[in-house]
């Protein structure tokens, strides 16, 4: 095991892709010379050379669309969007051409390609740098969604979805690029999509988040623990679409109490799906109704006091949770 | 002709524009009320052989007789949906496919039967497709706008206007990145020049080096707007000019002339992996969609002026009989065969069988389709028949 950062974490998984197929190119804005907004493609330009490192104009729906056409005819590409919040002026090209083209022909046409880039709010930028669009990308047939909240989870997760066959839309988080973690070292370390994994085991109370919510819940849970003496287990969904029912349920049958955590906007949000499948296949298990905590139901405001106050937060989560027991 | 005013940019001052390549004509000749130059001796026209030529006409008349059955079909309440259909505009995708070489690429727009035909899809299959059958091209999951023959070099038929031009843009630059001397002819309608998308792309396929065509096959109206009324500046193409791209603007009623001008992209874009925007001025016949009205916008004379005096598959005909190469006689075998096998492409759909409901969750993942080879866990899907 080596520690190392969710930053660095993406930047090998990419490394590692580029190395090991020669039809993977990473594009979008600043990626290359300015080494990523985020600088996740650190020391990539001078490794791999600007054919499979490639800055664009800003311009999203047509290096989107390029990528599209691309990938149509066999190449692997992964789109950065600098914000998935960018992804909106290009998405007739994820959301019809993308998700569709396969199913269109029959069959005949793959889109093996990976979009990618940070998905949250809680850095103080504003409604229009702030969205979580897991929600309705996960809601188009076509496209899977995936919300790694480790440095671990989006290496392997990443390095799977490059390797897909079908588009693949990566919702990172600004927040989590510093957050340091330890990654296997193996040669080829890989997390297959559509698994969930139990982040801590507890008895009294499932809390079921993804993306930076999962952090957010271990808080909690490890409050509950300290304070209340609640033993409460903490699932992260690490991946949207598909979805790992069995292990929500499993944890449902276990503890009989559910809390749903996550960043998106609460109506139709990914936790009403997951709030529909429990009460459809577990109902016989619960001890409560499902509790919910999503972001408050405004656009995102940039006053940093007001934000704190909109997503999740360590205060919110815990009196919910505590409406539980 | 009122209402056309983009032909009358082609006989404008335009004829001097830096940006057309075109070479002086050899010979003038008045068909009609527009000047037509004589591109039959152009060396892409001059080699063709008499049975290449007699085929370019027999390809335009078996896709309007392809597309005149499938009306018939809509109108008896076999095909749901939207039909685009191509009729009058036929020189325009035949002649472009027919100067194509290995790696080049076709994608286009929701008209897209004539281009699925001329790459050499077969009758039955887009027949099917139409009926929504089974034996369709994509299965009855794509209809009359979403054809597709990648085996062809065809990438589709695509419903969204302008929504292909960023596609078009990725096969020419997956053809550069894999060191091959093809290029991606990109068709479009003259209301997709008003889309940010063909913009964006133009720009890309400037800074890139992108070896793509652009072919805006203007037909007058965008679904039922006049160009004059959703365009400002004329003409259409000018619009690659801005970003350092070559232009023209060409007529679409003359076979000789659609080769000659593709052709010279073509070898633009193989030679100099330079784009192009190629306005070809066409015009069709029947409605936007076949369902849509026509009299609000345009007038039965002016359609009937048209193909009184532009049908492209008469002037053509009438340029292979003075050349020696097809009589009236061959001509109406054509047509009858054509006819012959645009109607069995509908007893063909008629009989084929419908698709399971169960089939509607095939083709959606790749990795779904291959079980044996799947990676992913969890649940894909959420609600199946």
């Amino acid at each position: 095991m080596a520690t190392i950062t969710y930053r660095e974490a993406l930047n090998q998984a990419l490394s590692e892709e580029i190395e090991r197929d020669d039809k993977v190119v990473l594009m979008g804005e600043e990626v290359a010379q300015f080494k990523g907004s985020y600088k996740v493609s650190e020391g990539m330009l001078e490794k791999f050379g600007s054919d499979r490192i490639i800055d664009t104009p800003i311009s999203e729906a047509a290096f989107s669309g390029l990528a599209v056409g691309a990938a149509m005819m066999g190449m692997r590409p992964v789109v950065e969007f600098m914000f998935w919040s960018f992804c909106y002026v290009a998405f007739d090209q994820i959301f019809n051409n993308a998700a569709n083209v396969r199913y269109m022909s029959g069959g005949l046409i793959n889109v093996p390609i990976v979009f990618r880039g940070p998905a949250n709010g809680g850095t103080n930028v504003g409604a229009t740098h702030s969205h979580t669009p897991e929600n309705f990308a996960a809601n188009t047939p076509g496209i899977k969604v995936i919300c790694p909240a480790t440095p671990a989870d989006a290496k392997g997760m990443l390095k799977s979805a490059i390797r897909d066959n079908d588009p693949v839309c990566v919702m990172e988080n600004t927040i989590l690029y510093n957050l340091q973690g330890e990654v296997p070292e193996e040669d080829d370390f890989i997390i297959p999509l559509g698994k969930a994994n139990v982040v801590r085991e507890g008895s009294d109370l499932s809390i079921i988040a993804h993306g930076k919510s999962v952090h957010t819940a271990l808080e909690v849970a490890q409050t509950l623990d300290e304070t209340h003496k609640v033993s409460a287990e903490v699932v992260d969904l690490r991946s949207i679409r598909p979805l790992d029912t069995e292990t929500i349920l499993s944890s449902v049958r276990k503890t009989n109490r559910v809390l749903l955590v996550e960043e998106n906007k609460p109506f139709c949000g990914v936790d009403a799906q997951i709030a529909f499948l429990i009460q459809d296949q577990a109902f016989d298990y619960l001890d409560a109704p499902i509790k919910r905590v999503s972001a408050i139901d405004a656009p995102q405001a940039y006053s940093k006091s007001l934000e704190n106050a909109q997503i999740p937060n360590h205060d919110r989560v815990l009196s919910k949770a505590m409406e539980l027991i | 002709m009122e209402g056309l005013h983009h032909d009358t940019i082609v006989d404008g001052e335009e004829d001097d524009s830096p940006a057309k390549k075109q070479d002086s004509p050899v010979e003038e000749e008045l068909v009609g009320d527009v000047r037509i130059e004589d591109f039959s001796e152009k060396q892409i026209n001059h080699s063709l052989a008499p049975e290449e030529r007699v085929n370019l006409y027999e390809q335009m008349v078996r896709i309007r007789r392809f597309e005149e059955r499938s009306l018939r079909s809509y109108q008896q309440g076999h095909i749901g949906g939207f039909l685009h259909l191509y009729i009058g505009q036929e020189a325009v995708a035949v002649g472009a496919v027919s100067v194509m070489g290995e790696d080049d690429h076709v994608i286009t727009a929701y008209r897209d039967h004539g281009h699925a035909l001329a790459v050499g899809m077969d009758m039955d299959e887009c027949m099917a497709e139409l009926y929504g059958k089974k034996t369709g091209c994509s299965k009855g999951k794509g209809g009359s706008m979403h054809f597709f023959a990648p085996d062809k070099n065809f990438w589709g038929g695509h419903g969204i206007v302008g929504g292909q031009t960023p596609l078009g843009l990725g096969i020419a630059y997956a053809l550069k990145f894999n060191k091959k001397a093809g290029s991606c002819l990109c068709f479009m309608g003259d209301g997709a020049t008003n889309q940010g998308p063909f913009y964006e792309s133009l720009n890309l396929a400037s800074l890139w080096n992108l070896p793509v065509v652009y072919v805006i096959e203007n037909n007058g109206y965008s679904m039922g707007t006049a160009e004059a009324r959703h365009s400002a500046g004329e003409p259409l193409a000018r619009r690659g000019d801005m970003f350092d791209i070559d232009w023209s603007v060409s007529h679409g009623h003359d076979m000789y002339e659609v080769r000659h001008t593709i052709n010279d992209a073509l070898e633009r874009a193989h030679n100099e992996s330079r784009p192009s925007v190629l306005e070809i001025v066409t015009y069709r016949y029947r409605g936007h969609s076949v369902a849509d009205p026509d009299q609000t916008y345009r007038s039965k004379e002016e359609i009937e002026e048209y193909k009184k005096s532009k049908d492209p598959i008469n002037l053509y005909k009438e340029k292979l009989i003075a050349e020696g190469h097809l009589t009236e006689g061959s001509a109406l075998e054509i047509d009858r065969l054509a006819k012959e096998e645009a109607e069995a492409s509908a007893e063909f759909a008629q009989a084929s069988p419908l698709p399971e409901p169960t089939e509607l969750m095939d083709d959606i993942y790749w990795e779904t389709d291959n079980p044996a080879s799947k990676t992913s866990q969890g649940t894909m899907f959420f609600e199946t028949p």
